[in-house]
């Protein structure tokens, strides 16, 4: 048996032992998603028992080195652990923007002591981040930011304000991209770590279109950071921003064609499909959708040989999240009018209507369409003033 | 598998695309014999070249004397073929008659084989009967008689039907004509008596006939695999040609890509390049994504029919559609891109337009195949 067989063996055999039944059931809602930090009700003693038993074996952030909390697993072992979750639906143990976001660029950029605080707090679910990225007037063009930190000395006093932060009500840290330097645009930002409980922060949630309120205003009121809580060099934050930004849009671009089984075809089907042109357009799309997870798969082989385009995180961001609107309108008309429904049980509290409204944040977030095909421009064509 | 090329693969893909990009340009193949009227289309000694190559038996087992390669191999050369629209009967003859006579016997092979190898012999394959792709229905009847069999019929789109030496001919042996079974494949030799073509131009300057079988008598031995069960070998035969033509569509679809982006950084109007404009960049960089997600269904839909996969037929028919629609979106934007050029006869990317449309017909175009999509997805 090879080394990777018994690892197979050893893993499998713990998570018999260790998943509790109730967190093998598919996730339904976002309450089912544990979110750890300060401030979150387990909705269970099974899904804190579960966050607790990976999180001692460092299986929260199973690639992550040891020393900062992680499993120390290597590819060809963290793709064994996700084939072995997925074997028995094991749901994830903690899902956050630090494992996602924060995690990976405090392991490029971070100073040991911070690798060593801060990625073990994430790691074991004690804290909940939030990313502090777009303002009012800086949308897509992130680098026109205006919040200002102001040098005094051992700290900087930070006010401005932030939107579109994700769960900022819920979360108990903040990352944030804070202009340091007024005279020079790409090179006087600084990536500021800080807690949401700080005097002079506070948070308002902004109600969207799908009746749901998972991003907020953020205000920064005269907040005092510690110098000691920067990521990265002063006033190089952009480079920190730019490399979790591929980060971003890699996870985006996943919500499009992957890990699909069934053609959204066969899907209308079981709920009577008689509409020729209905199904002419559901075929065209599932060409495209199927192509795009070929897609996926080859993105993720390139990726692991360095044979990818360092820029082509962006065309998959761009091609999955138009793909994903796509589904979800044609999942719509398939729908009918029940889909219309907003908050009936049977339609799960308009879970169909709530979630195609959803999807058109999918190609704004992130990174627009439009910012993506100027960056396929410039790096990938190399296209003249692009 | 991962989905890129092995190093093997890269290898022949860097002799491909020397070889094509030196001998089978545009100037001195597609317009050569364009201009000459020629009536095969295409030049025989580039073909001698491909055997020399060994591109001819890339398909054919080693033990018949071929590289005994798969489809990612011959999908690499139809990139080359179709980035440089090289006139050739690779597609006919080395992918599809190859793979047919991949499931004939012994004698059958030996019959046919050496003159492929060698690049002395060009195939053709005749299926559709009418203008679409359809070979669920065969019409094409082939009755027993004496030794052997006796067709009639009629087929269409029989591309380089009038330079081959034998014709693959899928005939009705057994039952209606929408019948699944009752299907029989035969190597019809080209002098076989009954036999008559109606060679036709078409726009891309390819050659193609119009087969008659008029009563046309064929011995036994003529028969490739079994009788009667032969749909599961034209089935063989269709999807070889198919994610072939795929391959080649991409092919089409890079060259008219990449004339386009280099027409888009020289141009210039309004006192700047072309390429500045927003307006183009932004459809240029939508190309680029549909024609990188296409490259990933072909070698996706190649790799899977050579491993054998149950999911091979679904993704084959994927890969033609997105290539089809990839491939189609390039070489329109690349001639509007162009402007008034782009009309012209003298410019190349008005010749992409034109091979990707005959490309997009051959064994079924996106239409179709979207259509086979759904109905193997089960609505």
């Amino acid at each position: 048996m090879s080394d990777l067989e018994a690892f197979r063996g050893e893993i499998r055999a713990w998570l018999e032992e260790n998943c509790p039944p109730e967190m093998r059931e598919p996730v339904r809602s976002d309450d089912d998603i544990c979110w750890g930090g300060r401030k979150f009700q387990f909705k269970n003693e099974a899904q804190k028992l579960w966050m607790e038993r990976c999180a001692a074996k460092g299986y929260t952030v199973p690639d992550w080195p040891k020393a900062y909390g992680g499993a120390g697993m290597n590819a060809a072992e963290a793709k064994i652990w996700r084939e072995e979750m997925n074997r028995i639906g094991a749901r994830p143990p903690l899902s956050s923007f630090g494992i996602w976001m924060l995690g990976p660029a405090l392991l490029k950029f971070g100073t040991e002591e911070q690798k060593v605080h801060y990625l073990g707090q994430i790691a074991r679910g004690e804290i909940r981040w939030c990313q502090g990225y777009s303002e009012p007037g800086s949308g897509s063009d992130l680098v026109s930011l205006q919040t200002f930190g102001e040098d005094k000395g051992d700290h900087w006093v930070v006010n401005g304000q932030k939107i579109w932060t994700s769960y900022a009500n819920k979360a108990d840290w903040i990352f944030c991209l804070v202009r340091t330097d007024k005279t020079n645009k790409y090179q006087g930002i600084s990536f500021l770590l800080f807690d949401m409980e700080s005097p002079g922060v506070s948070t308002k949630p902004i109600l969207l279109i799908s009746g749901n309120s998972p991003f907020c205003e953020t205000f920064f009121d005269n907040v005092k950071v510690p110098k000691h809580q920067i990521v990265g060099d002063l006033n190089r934050g952009w480079d920190v921003a730019k490399y979790l930004l591929g980060h971003e849009r890699e996870m985006i671009s996943g919500a499009g064609g992957n890990d699909r089984l069934n053609t959204i075809g066969a899907f209308a089907k079981r709920n009577g499909l008689e509409d020729p042109l209905l199904r002419a357009e559901l075929a065209m799309f599932d060409v495209d959708a199927l192509a795009f997870s070929a897609m996926g798969e080859k993105f993720l082989d390139e990726i692991k040989v360095g044979k990818a385009h360092p820029a082509q995180p962006n065309m998959m961001k761009y091609a999955g999240t138009e793909l994903n609107k796509r589904r979800h309108e044609l999942l719509m008309a398939t729908g009918g009018s029940a889909a219309l429904e907003w908050d009936s049980e049977a339609s799960g509290g308009g879970s169909k209507a709530r979630t195609w409204l959803r999807t058109k944040a999918n190609s704004i977030e992130g990174g627009t369409s439009e910012v993506m095909l100027n960056v396929i421009s410039k790096r990938i064509l190399d296209l003249p003033g692009a | 598998m991962a989905l890129y090329h092995n190093e093997d693969q890269a290898m022949l893909a860097d002799t491909a695309r020397q070889f094509m990009g030196e001998e089978g340009t545009i100037g001195k193949q597609l317009r050569h014999w364009r201009d000459k009227q020629c009536k095969d289309g295409f030049g025989h000694a580039l073909w001698k070249q491909f055997a020399e190559l060994g591109f001819t038996g890339i398909l054919v087992s080693e033990a018949d004397g071929g590289l005994g390669m798969g489809h990612v191999e011959a999908g690499i050369v139809l990139e080359e073929i179709g980035r440089n629209l090289t006139p050739s009967p690779f597609l006919t003859s080395s992918v599809m008659a190859a793979t047919a006579l991949g499931g004939g016997n012994d004698e059958l092979r030996g019959r046919y084989l050496p003159g492929l190898l060698a690049g002395d012999s060009v195939f053709a394959v005749a299926v559709d009967e009418g203008p679409k792709h359809r070979p669920e229905r065969i019409a094409t009847r082939a009755e027993r008689a004496g030794n052997g069999f006796k067709l009639t019929g009629s087929k269409a789109f029989v591309v380089h039907g009038g330079s081959a030496d034998m014709l693959v001919v899928a005939a009705r042996t057994a039952g209606a004509d929408d019948d699944q079974d009752g299907i029989t494949l035969f190597a019809v030799p080209k002098d076989a008596a009954g036999l008559s073509q109606d060679a036709v131009r078409l726009v891309d300057s390819s050659m193609a006939t119009y087969v008659k079988l008029d009563g046309v008598q064929v011995d036994a031995d003529a028969v490739i695999g079994e009788v009667d069960a032969g749909r599961e070998l034209l089935t063989r035969v269709l999807n070889a040609g198919r994610v072939g033509a795929a391959a080649e569509s991409v092919g089409v679809a890079g060259g008219a890509f990449d004339m386009t982006t280099t027409y888009l950084k020289q141009r210039k109007q309004f006192g700047q390049l072309i390429g500045e404009f927003q307006a183009l960049q932004h459809r240029a960089s939508h190309l680029y994504s549909e024609l990188e997600i296409a490259r990933a269904a072909v070698i996706k839909a190649q790799q899977l029919l050579d491993a054998g996969s149950d999911k091979a037929e679904l993704m084959v028919s994927v890969a033609k559609a997105k290539a089809g629609k990839a491939a189609s979106l390039a070489v329109k934007e690349g001639v509007q891109m162009h402007g008034g050029i782009g009309m012209t006869d003298e410019y190349d990317i008005g010749l992409y337009m034109k091979r990707d449309r005959a490309l997009a017909e051959f064994m079924g175009d996106m239409y179709y195949h979207a259509e086979r999509v759904a109905q193997l997805s089960g609505y």
